[in-house]
């Protein structure tokens, strides 16, 4: 068996995007999307790492455009994606592009640094092809987060007793934890929990954000 | 599900087609029932419709290097004096229609790329009346054309950062042949046989963008994709087989595409990205960062 990175036939017809690149435009959408609701929040500063390719086309393909759009919660095939960086701007975001000549393990690959106030996160996402993606670090954990795993990651305050707040509610619902990784990191930010699941349950993440010391979980597929 | 051709063939002798196994093994790993995939699936088709009559209409890319070129061709198709015959160069005219349409960053569907999604809706368009498709039957077309990606996409890839401009425009011409082929009645063997010699053809072509957009070289890349997948179907149903089998043609696509220099992988650094017209032009557009 191969390695398996495209699971579904709409991985390979699809996404429905504005163009010109599935990887550059609609997988950088993606990577800044994610980036956005692991975040939950509007940052005050943006600054996005790019690599080889990445940094090399950026500006052709609207890489730069496309994952600030993502950050600032919009799908690949939103009609504002062009204007995103002007709307960012009108919003008081600040934002940095810098072009890295680093070797990295994939050649689309972005870093992405979310500030506001304290709080601070640091996600690298890579674009595998035909507008999918994978995270592969949060806050300098590395992890796989392929999209097309039900997958949850909360951040929460780093307080004793919350791994097992959160895993009692899926132990409630009869849903079985596949891999699961906590992380605490980087002064000022908060522990972060990456669970992959067997099933999707509607109702959970509900249940996930209104334990005391949440500050956003989020739900991917 | 399947990981080979070969499995993917072996397998769909249990379903009444390769789209109805694929609609099936998607029920499988989603939460979507079958109307729900096929629902989804129809918006992709008409999104690849508007895509194809909105270029050949005519527009031009943010930057103006590429576009108004498949109105040109409707015009010379119109005309009715041309060398090859009218299927290929409509398929060729609705490829170019949707890259033009890509590059001036408007609604696509990529299949399985941006750069790439000429090529299928490019020939499902130009066949879908001469072979009296209903919309059911387009519907089919791109889960087959899915079925097969699926497997180039895990063996391969589909990134021309990963491996060239082959595993783009080439993978998406494969998919087109083994579609067409179905759509034409041939059999599931005949259709293995068209993505082996239409990836054949591909080996080695480079991704090379001029000033790093996906205009130039891509834009004719994709006519060049539509074409091939028409004449590798037809090579099929006439009973052609590939020497090299399929899975094996796969295999040596992904060890070209790791081989391949990184300046032949999109990053604008070799091939005609280099030509000194390309580089007046990057100049011209970008200016002189």
């Amino acid at each position: 068996m191969p390695d398996v990175r495209f699971h579904s036939v709409f991985d390979i017809i699809g996404p429905v995007m504005v163009g010109p690149s599935s990887s550059h435009t609609a997988g950088a959408a993606r990577i800044g999307k994610v980036v956005h609701d692991i975040f939950g929040d509007t940052p005050e500063k943006i600054t996005v790492y790019l690599y080889e390719s990445f940094a090399k086309t950026y500006r052709g393909h609207g890489t730069d455009v496309a994952i600030i759009g993502g950050l600032l919660g919009m799908a690949p095939d939103d009609p504002r994606l062009p204007d995103s960086l002007k709307i960012a701007y009108d919003r008081g975001i600040t934002v940095g592009f810098v072009p890295k000549s680093d070797k990295v393990d994939h050649p689309n690959t972005a870093r992405i640094v979310l500030k506001k106030g304290d709080r601070k996160l640091e996600v690298t996402g890579v674009s595998i092809g035909g507008g999918n993606i994978q995270i592969t670090e949060i806050n300098g954990f590395k992890i796989t987060l392929s999209m097309g795993t039900p997958t949850y990651i909360t951040i929460h305050e780093d307080v004793p007793g919350m791994v097992a707040r959160v895993t009692h509610i899926f132990s409630e619902n009869n849903i079985n934890i596949g891999t699961m990784t906590v992380t605490r990191s980087a002064k000022g930010e908060k522990a972060i929990m990456v669970l992959e699941v067997d099933d999707y349950q509607p109702g959970i993440l509900d249940q996930l954000k209104q334990l005391p010391h949440m500050i956003n979980a989020t739900y991917f597929e | 599900m399947f990981y080979t051709i070969k499995e993917l063939v072996e397998q769909s002798a249990d379903y009444p087609s390769v789209a109805a196994m694929m609609v099936h093994m998607e029920v499988e790993n989603t939460t979507r029932s079958a109307d729900q995939i096929r629902h989804l699936m129809g918006k992709n088709l008409d999104v690849m419709a508007r895509s194809v009559k909105e270029g050949i209409a005519g527009v031009k890319s943010v930057t103006g290097l590429t576009g108004m070129e498949a109105k040109k061709m409707d015009h010379y198709l119109a005309e009715g004096d041309f060398m090859s015959g009218r299927p290929i160069l409509e398929a060729v005219r609705n490829a170019i229609a949707v890259n033009e349409v890509n590059a001036k960053m408007g609604l696509i569907c990529a299949t399985p790329t941006a750069g790439s999604a000429g090529v299928l809706a490019g020939v499902l368009l130009a066949v879908r009346d001469r072979l009296h498709m209903t919309r059911d039957q387009q519907i089919d077309f791109l889960f087959t054309a899915g079925a097969f990606g699926l497997v180039i996409a895990n063996n391969a890839g589909i990134a021309g950062a990963e491996g060239g401009c082959q595993e783009e425009v080439g993978s998406a011409s494969a998919m087109a042949a083994a579609a067409l082929v179905c759509a034409k009645g041939g059999t599931v063997v005949q259709a293995a046989n068209a993505v082996a010699m239409t990836l054949q053809n591909m080996l080695g072509l480079i991704c090379d963008p001029v000033a790093g957009l996906v205009e130039v070289p891509c834009v004719k890349r994709n006519a060049l994709g539509a074409s091939q997948a028409m004449i590798s179907a037809d090579m099929a149903l006439a009973g052609l087989k590939s020497v090299i089998p399929v899975d094996e043609t796969i295999e040596a696509m992904r060890r070209v595409g790791m081989q391949m220099p990184s300046a032949f992988k999109e990053t604008a650094e070799g091939g005609l990205a280099t030509t000194p017209t390309a580089l007046k032009l990057k100049q011209k557009i970008f200016g002189d960062q």
